[in-house]
Formats: structure tokens, C-alpha cells, sequence
């Protein structure tokens, strides 16, 4: 049971860092929303800056998984990575802006190339 | 009072701005009417609230986001409770993915805390939107507290849509509802996520993995109404792989500080024009 427990939670230094790096940093925006959140002028200049700075962070974070991928996705070639991301994006505009159409498309794309790849 | 009235300005102006957001969502809500004596009753109110999760295609998006991370953080070697716990206490799934793949990638906590910090700066406007729906001359801010943490953009686009269907008294309650159904939702798909990734053969564990860089590129393509966030969006992709060859450990915050402030930049420059 405790072996369980152990595996479950793993390295207790490990959830330091959760809370530390992880609950804190984000967390901190929304109790200053809650705090001053009144002054705030949601379409002020710095804002929108901010949206921005947070959409090239998010933009780049999934750059990230797709030039250097982590786990069993690496055993993709890079080609078909993108091409699957290419094909997703299209079925997504050809849909009207559907996600559900374009993740859809995007999955059968990666999977039926690897499958064939073998 | 004039903070009141500013605050629902905003809210429209937010509201305008994310319109093409929330019609992806036909499917129907059969709230009760806002008199109706259903809404008497706090709990009833949370159970609505809870209910309202399976009206939402938005829940769907959300559990194939969170499918991808539990597997993300599983190949990342994260426990699974670390995984669930950051679920719980982070409850943004790009923060999650931005802590997994900087903390899995060999940063310093440091480096890994500043990048979630950017990256969860748009909390606070969202907060900020969401806070003049939920209040009553009567709450206080403690009251909101627990609502504050549920914000995150799915459950805010879907404040825009259900709480004008709950009366004002009732509607922190129905968030809280909603909050804990998105996130039973979403550690259930972190869970399998994780064990799906353990368990299956390279084939599917790469699809699942695929699932977080797609689900995230669509909704924040379709998010993108203003020319700064669709060149933030396509710089902030073309930028990283450039960034990447400095190897400094948080090659994605000046990947996107760079491209975030050259989307601003032309947006800045074209109002002026």
C-alpha cells in the first residue's frame, strides 16, 4: 500500500517544484485579477501586449513539441509530424473553424503515416 | 458604481471580441427559467452547474487536451499524482504543458517558474472580464475566491454563455458546479492520458501525444480575432526554432517576448497609421 503510494506520488521534491514553479507563478495573476481586478480597463494598450506575449509563449511551446518531441512521439519522422499539423490546420479552416474537425484530421493523418511507415 | 458600469463595459467589449468562440457550441441548455423555483436551493444550483459540463463541446476539447498532457508528463517521467496535482493546482492547461516540457527539458525551477508566470498573465484580464458577472453588491472577495481559480479559458468563455441564464445570487455556486465538473472531466483524461501512454503500443501513444501541440494550435487559432494575436500565434511558431539554438533554458520566453512584442508592434503601428 505504501509502495503504491510512493510510486503514485513519486519524488516528494518533485511536488516542491509543482508548487513552486508550477501553482504559484499562475496562480498570482488570478488573486491580482480578483485584487485590482476593478481598475483595469480589459482593451488598455498594455494588455493587449500582454495577450500577445502570451500567444507567441503558447505558439512557441507547441514549436517545441513539434521540433523536439518528447516520448513516443520522437519516433515520428519530422516530416510527417509537421505534415499531420499542416493537415489538421487545413481541415480546420476548409470546416469553418472546426478544432473538432482538424484534431480529427490531424490524428488519423499522424497515425496512418506511421502505420505505413510501418 | 462607475466601477460596476466599466466593468460591464468590458465584459461586452470581451464578449464581442470572443463571439466566434462560443458558437461552436449548438448543442442545446435546458437551464430552468431564472424565477423558477430550482433556483432556490444553493445545492441544486451547484448541480445545475455541474450538469451544464456535458452541454459543452468545449469539455471535449478540454479532455483530448488533458489526455495529451497526463501522456506528455508520463513520457516526461512525472508521477502520475504530480500529474494530477498539477491539474488540480494549476488548472491551465498551458502552463501544465509549458512545466512539463521546460521542467522535462532540464530547466532550473527558476527558469521553469518564469516561464509559467508570462505565459499565465491572461489570467488576470480573464479574471478581471469575469468578476462583474459573478458579484453582487453583497459578496465579498473571499466569496470569489474559489471561482477565480476554476478561470481558465474554458470556463470563462462558458461564464459568457450559461450565467446569464442563472440568476445573479446563485451564479458563484453554478461556477463552482461547473468548475468541478470540467475538472473531474479533465483528471479523468489526465489519468487515462498517463496510463494510455504507459500501456500502448508507439503507434497510439505518438497520436495521443500529437493531440496537445493540435488542440492548442486550433483553439488559439480560432481565439485569434485581432491581427496581434494571429501574428503573435505565426511569429511565436516561426520564432522558437531560431530561439532554440541559444540554448539558454528559456528559449520560449524570448521566443515569445520576441514575437509577442512584434505582433504588438504592428498592431500599435496600424492604429496609429
Amino acid at each position: 500500500m505504501s509502495d503504491w503510494l510512493s510510486n503514485f506520488l513519486g519524488d516528494p521534491q518533485a511536488l516542491l517544484v509543482l508548487v513552486i514553479a508550477g501553482f504559484l507563478p499562475n496562480e498570482v495573476w488570478r488573486m491580482l485579477g480578483l485584487w485590482f481586478g476593478g481598475g483595469v480597463d480589459e482593451g488598455s494598450e498594455v494588455l493587449i501586449w500582454v495577450r500577445a506575449v502570451a500567444t507567441a509563449i503558447l505558439a512557441g511551446v507547441i514549436a517545441q513539441i513539434l521540433v523536439q518531441p518528447p516520448g513516443a512521439l520522437a519516433s515520428v519522422p519530422d516530416w510527417l509530424r509537421y505534415g499531420a499539423v499542416a493537415a489538421g490546420f487545413a481541415a480546420f479552416m476548409l470546416t469553418r473553424r472546426s478544432i473538432f474537425a482538424g484534431v480529427v484530421c490531424g490524428e488519423v493523418a499522424l497515425v496512418a503515416g506511421k502505420w505505413w511507415l510501418g | 458604481m462607475t466601477a460596476l458600469r466599466l466593468g460591464l463595459l468590458d465584459a461586452g467589449r470581451v464578449r464581442q471580441r470572443y463571439a466566434g468562440t462560443t458558437h461552436i457550441v449548438r448543442l442545446h441548455v435546458a437551464l430552468p427559467p431564472l424565477d423558477s423555483p430550482n433556483w432556490q436551493s444553493p445545492l441544486r444550483a451547484f448541480a445545475w452547474g455541474l450538469r451544464s459540463v456535458t452541454t459543452t463541446v468545449l469539455a471535449l476539447v478540454l479532455f483530448a487536451t488533458y489526455l495529451g498532457i497526463g501522456a506528455l508528463a508520463h513520457d516526461s517521467h512525472f508521477s502520475l499524482g504530480w500529474v494530477l496535482g498539477s491539474t488540480i493546482l494549476v488548472w491551465a492547461g498551458p502552463a501544465q504543458i509549458i512545466l512539463i516540457s521546460t521542467l522535462g527539458s532540464g530547466a532550473t525551477v527558476v527558469q521553469a517558474a518564469i516561464a509559467v508566470a508570462v505565459s499565465a498573465i491572461r489570467l488576470f484580464p480573464m479574471v478581471v472580464s469575469v468578476l462583474p458577472l459573478l458579484r453582487t453588491p453583497e459578496t465579498r472577495r473571499r466569496h470569489l475566491v474559489l471561482a477565480a481559480h476554476f478561470i481558465a479559458v474554458t470556463l470563462w468563455v462558458e461564464c459568457y454563455r450559461l450565467l446569464p441564464q442563472v440568476p445573479r445570487e446563485r451564479r458563484i455556486v453554478f461556477t463552482h458546479g461547473l468548475g468541478c465538473g470540467l475538472l473531474t472531466v479533465c483528471l479523468f483524461a489526465t489519468t487515462i492520458g498517463y496510463g494510455l501512454a504507459a500501456n500502448l503500443p508507439q503507434l497510439f501513444a505518438a497520436g495521443i501525444l500529437m493531440l496537445t501541440p493540435l488542440a492548442f494550435l486550433l483553439s488559439t487559432a480560432r481565439n485569434s480575432r485581432q491581427l496581434s494575436d494571429v501574428l503573435a500565434l505565426v511569429l511565436g511558431l516561426a520564432l522558437y526554432p531560431l530561439a532554440s539554438r541559444l540554448h539558454t533554458g528559456v528559449d520560449i520566453l524570448i521566443s515569445g517576448i520576441v514575437a509577442g512584442t512584434i505582433a504588438y508592434g504592428a498592431h500599435w503601428w496600424r492604429e496609429r497609421a
